[in-house]
């Protein structure tokens, strides 16, 4: 192999000039160093996350310990599950995954000195920031925000008697109108700078799955928010101008109200066009970051890239023609359900492809149980699980006396909450000695794992229960029922606690993050010994630019781990292969 | 995989998908700025399409009857109804704008700045003629019809609603449109993609080829137009 001989390409554009920060504001306010905004993404998105972490506390303690708490009242606990599902779906995960990881991985990943647009880029934060903020004022409205639940299905999200029907529902709206907007600035970037802008050698069937799930899943937010934005637009109208879009004619207290001729069914359609592509927005880069992450931590090249890649790609395709399987007790017309559990099904082949070339690239790995690995670990198995129960509900005769029962809850909090979080956390702690230089308590981390990995399957598996036996969500007590035994309150309370444990550990993590920072052992230089270009940068941690005087060249793919001909465990994309110690070939 | 692959033995398919996925820049010659636009009008199609298919499902579902077109379009000439005169004059400055246009790129190519500069203020002028006849309609519609977003006198409160949400959205495409032309134009007559000024907020230097981006979301305007034409004025 090392006679062999390596072509690569001349440089095909000249050096990017870069926007050189000339004051501290311009460095770290107002950005445009793709590092720097995705540290600020992050840290928005951790915050608003970490309001909807309490929400999810207030929530269960309330269907942990019916009528104990004064302070939350029906409107109150609506309130709760609405915000709760809105801001950990979009504006904690989407964000995150895509404007922090994406921000900080693609231009580091792809051996690019920034993004291809750092203004738009810089604007691209500033205007998720004001959604942000958007969304907390709607807290402070009289009325409060909506309490319409996460879907903000119509007519009931707009009509008096709903939760925050006043003030709430609009700022909702704009907020969300805001965020498709200053993602759109940020998707752009992600996407050309991925398609345009990538280092000598670096084809795209070099590239990391980081890259790729993060690369896709723009692409799937480019095309399926736009539907989120119509949606939006229609019932801030309805809302604002008495329109009719999504209004059929209904009794109001009593009164036929002067509208007539919407459809509500209108709305699911485009808002699940939307939120189906969602999951797997949240999804493909989890997957993307868990790829690398395993090869790394197991020291054994991803088994099937190739396949890993096309298995990103139908996933995307097929995540758009999936939709109303969300939709099967809407009223839409029955055969629709046999064609859309039709598609639901086919994504098991290539997600399942995806979880045995996982398995298979841990099998006889050189297994580093470090504490992105077990996170890594409990994703795999987090997402098999919640994808089982999916088969569950994607056939319509199983999932129609299913629909709206805690069992619903149980599967898409596995699948998409849970699952992508892990890979969060994982990625957190692989990455945070590039980003800081420091390196992350292990010790904390082991606990937050464990506590966090238990508490989840003990907070989700008993739920699954609860909705086999019919205990509806959205409730805000069950009360007594003739289908819902008595033990159904205790396991009610059972999660409620392992809810408050799980969140300590949380709290746990965030002091970690904040005294590691500060204080934090420091990183040697690529301390896992990794082949991504993010760690073979001049500066550690990359400095403006990423990669000081020259941009590097690829040779290779992202996954030498481990290679028998090889002298070293790992050979970095960037190193010429003349310099590649190789073993004596046995004769 | 642990080299460059050589492209000799290659089926034409394999080829294909190496040549999408070559390294550096998968559309060779492609400024970032055009595959950006590119890439953004596919998202912005998405949003057109949900809009008439939205318009097309409530049109469709209807519960009260829907006005007919050939007479709430109508203009009135010399005593006599005449269908479809006011929107055939605005596709027609719409489409020709679009000719303009591409001539206004074609002189960009030959950097003939005085030419491109020209083509350009023509190409705002004719979009902003177009916005204001839309004024125009819309205040026919508003004063004269009595058609509201939410009701008007001849039946289903949708046709109001659905009519100008999508064209006020597409109203507003064309005004930004109109304001970029002119930011475009006016730079380009000052020469400063010839003496390479730097941009005011990104500091880069701009090129010509931001006439052919420009144009791009021009032509687009203009076919989606195309479509709204069709589903409002034609069904």
């Amino acid at each position: 192999m090392a006679s062999e001989t390596v072509v690569i390409p001349p440089a095909e554009l000249p050096e990017v000039e870069l926007y050189h920060a000339k004051s501290w504001i311009t460095k770290y306010v107002f950005s445009q160093d793709a590092k720097v905004i995705a540290i600020q993404y992050s840290g928005t998105a951790v915050l608003i996350g970490l309001v909807g972490l309490v929400l999810s506390w207030l929530m269960r303690l309330q269907l942990g310990f019916p009528e104990t708490f004064s302070f939350i009242d029906e409107s109150e606990y609506l309130q709760y599950v609405t915000l709760h599902g809105m801001i950990m779906v979009v504006y904690l995960l989407t964000a995150l995954f895509l404007g922090g990881f994406g921000n900080y991985m693609i231009p580091l990943m792809v051996g690019a000195r920034d993004m291809v647009f750092p203004y738009a880029n810089m604007l691209s934060f500033w205007i998720y920031l004001l959604s942000v903020l958007i969304l907390v004022a709607s807290f402070f409205v009289p009325g409060g925000p909506t309490g319409a639940g996460w879907t903000l299905y119509p007519p009931q999200a707009i009509t008096s008697g709903t939760p925050g029907s006043d003030g709430g529902i609009i700022l909702m709206l704009v907020s969300l109108v805001f965020f498709i907007i200053g993602f759109t600035m940020g998707g752009l970037n992600y996407a050309v700078t991925v398609l345009q802008a990538r280092a000598r050698g670096m084809t795209l069937m070099m590239m990391p799955l980081t890259v790729w799930g993060i690369f896709v899943a723009t692409i799937l937010a480019l095309f399926a928010f736009p539907a989120l934005l119509v949606a939006s637009i229609m019932m801030l109208f309805d809302r604002i101008l008495d329109t009719s879009f999504f209004i059929p004619m209904i009794y109001e207290m009593g009164e036929v109200i002067p509208r007539e001729g919407g459809s509500p069914v209108l709305f699911q359609h485009l808002f699940w066009f939307f939120g189906h592509p969602e999951v797997y927005i949240v999804a493909l880069p989890a997957f993307g970051i868990v790829s690398d992450v395993i090869s790394t931590h197991a020291r054994k090249a991803i088994f099937g890239y190739r396949m890993m890649v096309w298995a990103i790609i139908a996933i995307g395709g097929l995540s758009f023609i999936v939709w109303a399987h969300h939709m099967y007790v809407s009223g839409m017309n029955p055969y629709f359900g046999f064609f859309f559990a039709t598609t639901t099904l086919i994504i098991a082949i290539p997600t399942a492809l995806k979880l045995y070339n996982w398995t298979l690239t841990l099998w006889k790995g050189n297994i580093h149980m470090t504490v992105p690995m077990l996170w890594c670990i409990a994703f795999i198995v987090t997402f098999l699980n919640g994808g089982v129960t999916g088969l569950f509900l994607g056939n319509v005769s199983v999932d129609v006396p299913l629909s709206d029962t805690m069992f619903v809850v149980a599967h898409f909090h596995m699948v998409m909450g849970v699952a992508p979080i892990f890979v969060i956390f994982a990625a957190i702690y692989h990455w945070f000695p590039l980003a800081t230089g420091k390196m992350l308590n292990n010790a904390m981390g082991q606990f937050h794992f464990w506590v966090t990995f238990v508490g989840a399957y003990l907070i989700y598996f008993p739920m699954h229960y609860l909705g086999f036996v019919g205990v509806p969500r959205r409730y805000y007590e069950i009360g007594e029922t003739t289908f819902v035994p008595p033990s159904a309150a205790d396991l009610n309370a059972f999660i409620t606690i392992m809810v408050l444990i799980v969140g300590f550990a949380q709290v746990v993590f965030i002091y970690n993050l904040l005294t590691s920072i500060f204080s934090g052992k420091k990183s040697e230089v690529n301390p896992w010994k990794a082949t991504t270009l993010e760690w073979q940068t001049s500066e550690f941690p990359p400095g403006h630019g990423n990669f000081g005087d020259e941009l590097p060249v690829v040779y290779r793919w992202a996954y030498e781990y481990g290679a028998p001909e090889n002298v070293d465990d790992y050979v970095p994309q960037n190193i010429h292969p003349d310099k590649v110690a190789r073993k004596p070939i046995a004769e | 995989m642990t080299s460059s692959t050589t492209t000799e033995n290659m089926t034409g398919l394999q080829s294909a998908a190496a040549d999408w996925a070559s390294d550096q820049r998968t559309f060779k010659n492609v400024p970032w700025g055009k595959a950006m636009m590119w890439i953004f009008l596919l998202s912005d199609t998405f949003i057109f399409a949900c809009f008439l298919i939205g318009y097309m499902a409530l049109r469709i579902g209807a519960t009260e009857p829907w006005p007919a077109s050939s007479e709430i379009f109508a203009l009135s000439m010399g005593g006599q109804p005449v269908p479809l005169l006011l929107i055939a004059i605005m596709t027609f400055i719409l489409i020709t704008s679009s000719g303009t246009m591409v001539m206004a790129v074609n002189f960009g190519y030959r950097k003939d700045r005085k030419k491109t500069a020209l083509l350009l203020l023509i190409t705002a002028l004719l979009g902003a003629s177009f916005v204001g006849m839309q004024a125009f309609e819309w205040t026919k519609l508003i004063v004269e019809e009595g058609v509201r977003p939410w009701s008007n006198p001849f039946g289903a409160a949708q046709f109001g609603s659905t009519f100008f949400m999508i064209t006020g959205f597409h109203g507003v495409h064309v005004s930004v449109g109109v304001l970029f032309l002119l930011i475009v134009g006016r730079k380009v007559w000052r020469g400063e993609y010839d003496n390479q000024t730097r941009g005011f907020f990104t500091s880069r230097k701009g090129n010509y080829e931001i006439v052919e981006t420009m144009g791009l979301y021009w032509h687009f305007v203009d076919l989606v137009w195309v479509f709204i034409f069709a589903f409002f004025y034609l069904w």
